[in-house]
């Protein structure tokens, strides 16, 4: 599973920030042609989208995916016939609220597929939930059988509209569907992505909000500004201590076997199975942050 | 006492020096873009049909130009400048040639050693001073528009044939603080406001937010950590500008983990290189110009911040000049750059476009006398590279600079390769500059090369008093 512990909005119409986009240290940039671009400006930026990732596709580790118009508008297919062909690594598609959306887009990406001779499936989709129907059909869409799917999305802002509900600096509102986001996600064993903190400038509150968002499962969240991002990474990865632990949990739970012990403590307390593929994964994620792939 | 030097107006002074025609007249900056003291001098100049005046600046302003300037250049009452940097308004008007005689760009130091040594004659110093007496003592952190240290008025108000202090602050005789003393001072005005204090923090940056200023910020305070330097006693200077100031920020932060106490902050002071002092951080700031109120504040009330003259800050010693300076026992100085070339020169004074813009300022002394001296810059600005393969004009030179931060990665310059293996174990993102060169010219293209007419408009000169190059008019 690919680690995404940040996923970095980018204007699909602002050149400048395209540029240093792969500096930012996000580990996913995300460039959008939905809600950052106007409507009269979509088939510039679907161009400028286009021809950014020919100019950087290969030159940089950073995952670059497109978020293209919802399967509503009368834009998302144009997104897609004009930005496949430079093969992001996936688009993102937002206000989904059933399977059907997810298969309308893949059908159209792998005709596109077929026609520029681009190995199919290559091209992941990231469904963002942001409406009640989006959230209480989560599970149905986490198992849509594309191929494609490589993550679920949790979308606050909309979703609050969505709702009627009143958005606030807990977000006990999007409480529900965080959840349920997460538990969809993991069933199907993709990356639950977790919403945008919407103040750029409250560091503390998006400190907190992310330490959440860790604690209920999310392995990464969207991110509005760059400066969100060192400290959600930092959230989202292993801690010098959680890495210690893990090792320790091998090492206890390795010896226990090696004795023929069913069960084995360690500092007082059981090391059980559960805590086995848990304490493997930190050690992955960790080894992926430092191998430098990130 | 005796009879006061009062006059009863700058006119008055201006008679009394006797000033005529071909004359040098000398001011300090500190007032920055809130400076009302020059235009005033120089308008009262005009007035008096006076021409062909040099005015020898530490810094001259695009609001000072805006107050009079423009007009009696056109007029032919100044026709030309020494500065130790200027805004775009004179950098302009020198670059299309339009004053008649050529410019000279000093450093801080060198424009000391000029005043000291007398390879300039200054015919009358005029001190724009917050607060004073009758008789010219006179102080920068004291009245309504104080602005903090007046290091810069301190050698020319002692090497000139006049001098005249203008204050809106009279107190009675004996001011009781003193940085420049009666005796050097020959009359005073007093005028209703010498300029908006509000003015000083003109190009001032606040704490930035800009993610790639603060990337650079992240490298530049890790190469100070793992520069070998960074150790009780440690000394510091950093600029003004986005990615300087928060450099200091992090570094603050490296010092408190680490428990290095510093001995002192050299400058050009800000609030930021305060705020290190007041978490007591360093032993002592030693301030030769306040950038902001807060800088100020500090040097009036903290008796651990100290005012030093421009000559004590940067005039290069030796055999013919001061017996030393600050500067040289700088450990790390952290400074911008326009540009920055494969030979690691940089260029303040003229932009890309080939307009003179800036000025040397302590660049250049900061960056030869410091253990390692630091250029913080962002790898392009907007459609313009930073790290070009020549510099469009020089101001510093390479030998003297010992690394380029960019948000890009970290290049050292070659003479100094205990630096590069040090940050390379520490793991930091070294890259050579050829490297950072060939990035930069990807992003934006190669710039059309300026057009320089063959009329010399501007010389910048070093440290020691040579010519380290020569700008020529622009052809528009």
């Amino acid at each position: 599973m690919r680690i995404r512990r940040t996923l970095l909005w980018i204007p699909g119409n602002n050149p400048a920030m395209m540029a240093n986009a792969p500096i930012l240290r996000a580990d996913t940039i995300g460039l959008d042609n939905e809600d950052a671009v106007q409507p009269g400006d979509k088939d510039a930026a679907r161009i400028l989208i286009r021809n950014y990732l020919e100019s950087v596709r290969g030159k940089h580790p950073l995952e670059l995916a497109v978020r293209i118009n919802d399967v509503t508008t009368p834009y998302w297919k144009d997104d897609i016939t004009c930005i496949a062909p430079a093969q992001p690594d996936a688009f993102i598609v937002p206000k989904v609220e059933r399977p059907e959306d997810l298969y309308l887009v893949h059908e159209l990406l792998t005709q596109v597929e077929k026609e520029h001779g681009l190995p199919e499936n290559e091209i992941k989709l990231l469904p963002i939930l942001e409406t009640a129907l989006g959230i209480e059909n989560a599970f149905l869409i986490a198992s849509t059988t594309t191929g494609r799917l490589d993550g679920i999305m949790m979308g606050g802002e909309d979703l609050v509209t969505s709702l009627g509900a009143l958005r606030t600096r807990e977000g006990r509102e999007i409480d529900y569907a965080r959840c349920r986001i997460v538990s969809a996600a993991r069933a199907c064993n993709l990356n639950p992505i977790d919403t945008v903190f919407p103040d750029v400038e409250d560091i503390e509150g998006m400190i907190a909000d992310t330490k959440y968002s860790r604690q209920i499962g999310y392995s990464g969240r969207a991110v509005i500004s760059p400066r969100h991002v060192t400290y959600a990474n930092e959230v989202y990865s292993p801690s010098e201590k959680d890495i210690l632990y893990a090792q320790e949990v091998l090492e206890a739970y390795e010896e226990g076997r090696r004795l023929g012990k069913g069960a084995v403590s360690l500092h007082g307390k059981m090391i059980d199975a559960p805590m086995i593929p848990r304490a493997q994964q930190v050690l992955e994620i960790a080894k992926m942050i430092r191998g430098g792939k990130l | 006492m005796k009879e006061t030097k009062l006059c009863h107006s700058i006119e008055d002074a201006i008679r009394a020096c006797g000033l005529r025609d071909g004359m040098t007249v000398d001011f300090n900056h500190h007032l920055r873009d809130g400076d009302y003291v020059i235009p005033m001098v120089m308008n009262a100049i005009g007035k008096l049909g006076i021409k062909d005046i040099k005015v020898f600046s530490a810094g001259i302003f695009n609001g000072m130009m805006n107050r009079g300037l423009t007009d009696l250049i056109h007029q032919g009452v100044i026709t030309s400048t020494e500065v130790t940097g200027n805004s775009s308004i004179l950098g302009g008007m020198i670059s299309r040639g339009e004053l008649p005689k050529v410019c000279r760009f000093h450093t801080h130091g060198g424009r000391a050693r000029t005043i000291v040594e007398e390879d300039l004659h200054i015919d009358v110093c005029f001190v724009a001073a917050p607060t004073a007496d009758c008789m010219g003592n006179c102080n920068g952190v004291e009245g309504p528009n104080a602005f903090g240290s007046i290091g810069y008025s301190m050698s020319s108000s002692r090497y000139a044939d006049k001098t005249v202090v203008i204050t809106d602050n009279l107190v009675p005789y004996p001011l009781q603080r003193t940085s420049i003393d009666e005796s050097v001072v020959d009359y005073v005005v007093q005028v209703d406001a010498i300029g908006d204090p509000n003015g000083i923090a003109t190009g001032i940056a606040k704490p930035t937010k800009d993610p790639l200023a603060l990337i650079i910020a992240e490298y530049a305070s890790k190469t100070i950590e793992f520069s070998g330097l960074l150790k009780d006693g440690f000394s510091y200077q950093a600029g003004a500008g986005g990615p300087s100031i928060a450099t200091t920020r992090y570094l603050s932060e490296i010092m408190k983990r680490k428990k290095v106490h510093g001995s002192f902050i050299l400058g050009g002071v800000t609030g930021t290189s305060v705020d290190l002092l007041e978490e007591g951080l360093f032993d002592t700031i030693m301030d030769v110009q306040c950038f902001d109120r807060k800088a100020a504040a500090s040097l009036r009330d903290d008796p651990r911040h100290r005012e030093i003259s421009d000559a004590c800050y940067a005039m290069r010693g030796g055999p013919n000049g001061n017996r030393s300076c600050a500067v040289d026992s700088l450990d790390v100085v952290v400074l911008g750059a326009l540009e920055i070339d494969l030979d690691f020169n940089c260029n303040l004074v003229v932009n890309s476009s080939g307009l003179i813009t800036g000025g040397a300022g302590g660049h250049t002394d900061t960056a030869e006398g410091s253990k390692m001296s630091m250029i913080v810059a962002p790898l392009r600005r907007t459609r313009y590279p930073t790290v070009v393969k020549k510099c469009t004009s020089i101001t510093t030179p390479g030998k003297d600079v010992d690394v380029l931060i960019t948000e890009y990665g970290i290049s050292v310059n070659p003479k100094n390769q205990e630096l590069a293996l040090r940050l390379k174990d520490a793991g930091l993102k070294v890259v050579s500059i050829e490297e950072l060169q060939a990035l930069a010219e990807s992003m934006t293209g190669i710039p059309d090369e300026v057009r320089f007419g063959d009329r010399l408009v501007a010389e910048v000169i070093g440290r020691n008093g040579e010519v380290i190059d020569r700008v020529y008019n622009i052809l528009e």
